[in-house]
């Protein structure tokens, strides 16, 4: 009965989905305000419709309903409750629906907190966003149903991947899926504006919240991801240049020009074109991060699509959305028309440095991604384009960016002087090129560069807030009342700008990370990275729905006990695979990092690492979101959006 | 004009990017794409020489004459159950299937046969698994086709599908009948 409930309400949201792509559209084509009075009550219709079903499908997984073939394929009974939650959207078609579910949010939350859009901006915004989602919707209705009963009901589930049994791998695909979906508000104010034909700056302070909001999501969903790699798979890296990270770290990449780009709208209604197509770029490349990846030509793993017919929908719908919008805007476009002039040397001059280099960083890793696909469609050709290609050509153009991002915020609109910016973080630079030197001698020559860029990012933004509060040059009091006075945006841009030097210090400390593989017998101790590991014993353990063995590793240093380390290699009897648990102890500085691996006469191999700064990688995107949200905190963003002025004043 | 132009390069360049994924799509379908799979050194190459017991057993030397298909398999391989209606579909055409159980025990290899029917005309048993490295086979079932002077013509990884068969090795079996 609850599945065919949320097969109905799947219905049902599609219906009123394509209620709400057409009237509103066509209503604010007809200048109709009783049609574009209908969209947000339609929004949030849809949103209910789908998480009802939505709720459906996680109800089916928590009672274990194994009639339903989606149940049965990816849940057990002995699963722990909150794996069979997150199981709901740990496969193919849950996830779609739940993909579906945040789009429809997105359109809901619009509808809610959008009552000082004007109208007819409204309906349109809302009625892309519709338009979107209810092709997505018919995917999951038609091609692939969540819902499917399976008769007669096998007595257990196949189980979930194991390793999709992770507290951190729960959370990935919620805040991943939101960091992507989001993308597709700014999408839907472009494509809008795109059918209004303009843009001005009240355009751009609408825009950049919600930019903002999914940029937060997507920051912390790659660095979630990422950080699971780095524990679960036990691999010891934590960033690969796999086609599946690449397609989520393009959106990430324009999604971070576009935040930039908007502010130039909003402040100087410049740059207006570029802002709408890095727009739909951002949330074409978040469609396809998250469904070319299934369609099953670029990775094997996140492959669902067994079913070819199912690939062609995609891309058909796909081809619909992005080649619809892109079609659009090489149509309208040329209406749109920048007003705002700037000098080169200016806060616009640097910003629009930020788009190309962060736009020539997405090219490279598109063309990475992408190419051996086509070599091998149009010549014929076997190649892999792996790390050394990756590092070698985003390197070069992230050292410019790490450059040009602590001057940016220091330089004024409009025209600014290079000169006297530069003055303001000369003890930045100095700082910076200490670290360089000192590092010289240890790292080569890019990890020594990044460091001296973290060194730079970070006392860069604490010198644009030195600057901004006067320290040390008037009474601490009165800076400190200038400190609170600060809008929180400049907060955001400047925790968030530390916040990616932090990361990229532990990016480029992780050239300096030892490892080693070594077989120990117990009793026996290897010397890594400066500590002595001693296997102490391999004993087994029991989980709930799996057994495991597990060393007990003893790591020392100078003859005082560090930390005990017992890394499990686990077993999952239902799905047949072995998962390798890896241990790690951090004190914030450094990883202690150990893989167990096969046992051979009576020892043990194990794989360890020591490294150094690792935390800080995911430390880093956590206070870059922190500063995404504190900038969205600020006042002028959620009230006061300055109205718009007549039509014909901007109709030039 | 030129903006308008600029101004469609990026629809321009969907456009091209998706006629490429549609056509990638097509011919993975056909089994004539598959980004993820290992080059084969062995295609357009002499069949590897190694000689084989079973029942009866064959060597290289009695792969000529006449297009022969050849598929690894084992009885503890799940997809090869799913493969096993597909070749005695193609045993049906009269195309002859020579069968290599890979690291398998023979009476296990009997029962597997009598259970999802025995589509061989001859099988060979390579328990150690030393020709399967000669040929490059990384995974059971693999299947090939040797054209009548002993060339491997074709190859493919994982359970053999009717679209495969279809579109891959009949339009071969035709060419080197």
């Amino acid at each position: 009965m609850i599945p065919e409930l949320g097969h109905f309400a799947l219905a049902l949201g599609v219906a009123l989905g394509f209620a709400q792509a057409i009237i509103p559209l066509w209503g604010a084509h007809r200048r109709d305000i009783r049609l574009m009075q209908a969209a947000p009550a339609l929004a949030l219709g849809q949103f209910f419709a789908i998480a009802a079903s939505f709720a459906c499908l996680a109800w089916s997984n928590v009672v274990s309903d194994f009639s339903v073939l989606n149940v049965a394929e990816n849940s057990n009974s002995l699963e722990p409750l909150v794996y069979k939650i997150t199981g709901t959207w740990g496969n193919h078609e849950g996830s779609i629906l739940f993909w579906c579910l945040i789009l429809t949010l997105c359109g809901a939350a619009v509808a809610a907190f959008g009552g000082n859009l004007p109208s007819s901006l409204r309906a349109r915004v809302i009625g892309v966003l519709g338009l979107a989602g209810v092709g997505f919707q018919l995917f999951c209705l038609l091609a692939s149903d969540p819902f499917v009963r399976l008769w007669p009901p096998p007595v257990d589930g196949r189980d979930l991947n194991p390793l999709l049994q992770d507290p951190g791998l729960a959370m990935h695909p919620p805040i991943l899926y939101t960091g992507y979906v989001g993308f597709a508000v700014p999408f839907a104010f472009a494509v809008a504006a795109l059918l209004e034909g303009r843009i001005d700056a009240a355009w751009g302070r609408w825009v950049r919240p919600w930019t903002l909001a999914a940029w937060c999501f997507l920051t912390g969903g790659i660095a979630l991801g990422s950080w699971w790699a780095y524990y679960e798979l036990g691999w010891g890296g934590f960033w690969f240049w796999d086609p599946v990270e690449n397609a989520s770290l393009l959106p990430w990449l324009t999604g971070t020009a576009l935040l930039h780009s908007a502010l130039v709208v909003e402040k100087r209604e410049a740059l207006k074109v570029w802002t709408v197509l890095l727009a739909i770029g951002t949330f074409s490349f978040s469609l396809s991060g998250t469904f070319l990846v299934r369609s099953g030509i670029l990775n094997s793993v996140h492959a669902f699509a067994n079913d070819p017919a199912r690939g062609v929908f995609i891309l058909a719908l796909l081809g619909l959305v992005i080649g619809g919008s892109l079609l659009l805007f090489a149509l309208r476009a040329p209406m749109l028309s920048a007003t705002g002039i700037f000098a080169p040397v200016s806060r616009e001059g640097a910003l629009v440095l930020n788009n190309i280099l962060l736009c020539s960083i997405t090219a490279v890793v598109t063309t990475g991604t992408m190419y051996p696909l086509f070599a091998e469609l149009l010549l014929g050709e076997k190649l892999s384009v792996g790390a050394p290609f990756f590092n070698a050509t985003v390197f070069p153009l992230a050292v410019p960016l790490f450059a040009a991002m602590s001057v940016g915020p220091v330089l004024s609109w409009k025209r600014a002087d290079l000169g006297a910016a530069l003055m303001k973080l000369w003890w930045a630079a100095l700082v910076a090129a200490v670290v360089a030197l000192v590092m010289a001698t240890r790292a080569r020559l890019l990890p020594d560069l990044a460091m001296a860029a973290s060194a730079w990012l970070i006392l860069g933004a604490f010198a644009d807030i030195a600057e901004r509060t006067r320290l040390f040059r008037i009474p601490l009091a009165a800076s400190g009342r200038r400190l609170i006075g600060l809008s929180r945006s400049s907060f955001g841009t400047v925790i968030a700008h530390a916040g990616l030097g932090v990361t990229v210090a532990g990016i480029a400390a992780m050239s300096l990370a030892s490892s080693s593989i070594v077989l120990l017998k117990p009793g026996q101790v290897a010397h890594v990275g400066g500590y002595d590991w001693q296997l102490a014993d391999l004993h087994d353990v029991a989980g709930p729905n799996y057994m495991a063995r597990a060393a007990t590793i003893r790591v020392s240093r100078a003859g005082s006990l560090v930390t005990i380390l017992a890394p499990e290699r686990r077993n999952f009897p239902v799905q047949q695979i072995t998962t390798t648990e890896a241990k790690i102890s951090t004190n914030g500085l450094r990883d202690l990092y150990a893989v167990l691996g096969d046992e051979r006469d009576g020892g043990a191999v194990l794989r360890l690492h020591v490294n150094p700064l690792a935390p800080w990688i995911w430390f880093g995107a956590l206070i870059m979101a922190i500063g995404g949200a504190i900038s969205l905190a600020d006042r002028r963003l959620r009230v006061g959006a300055p109205t718009r002025k007549p039509v014909g004043a901007v109709a030039a | 004009m030129n903006r308008r132009i600029l101004l469609m390069v990026p629809f321009a360049g969907v456009l091209v990017a998706g006629a490429g994924f549609l056509a990638m799509l097509e011919r993975e379908q056909e089994g004539t794409f598959d980004p993820r799979a290992v080059p084969s050194q062995i295609i357009n190459k002499p069949v590897p020489p190694f000689d084989l017991p079973g029942s009866p057993g064959f060597s290289s030397t009695d792969l000529r004459g006449r297009p022969i298909v050849v598929n690894f398999f084992a009885s503890w391989c799940i997809p090869c159950v799913e493969e096993a209606p597909v070749l005695m579909a193609l045993k049906a055409q009269g195309v002859p299937i020579y069968g290599i159980a890979y690291k398998d025990k023979p009476d296990a290899t009997a029962a597997f046969l009598a259970r999802n029917g025995d589509p061989y005309e001859r099988l060979a048993r390579d328990e150690p698994g030393r020709v399967a490295i000669d040929w490059g086979v990384y995974g059971v079932p693999e299947t090939y086709l040797i054209d009548p002077q002993g060339i491997v013509r074709w190859r493919h990884v994982g359970p053999l599908t009717q679209d495969a068969v279809t579109a891959g090795l009949q339009p071969l079996l035709r060419r080197y009948a």
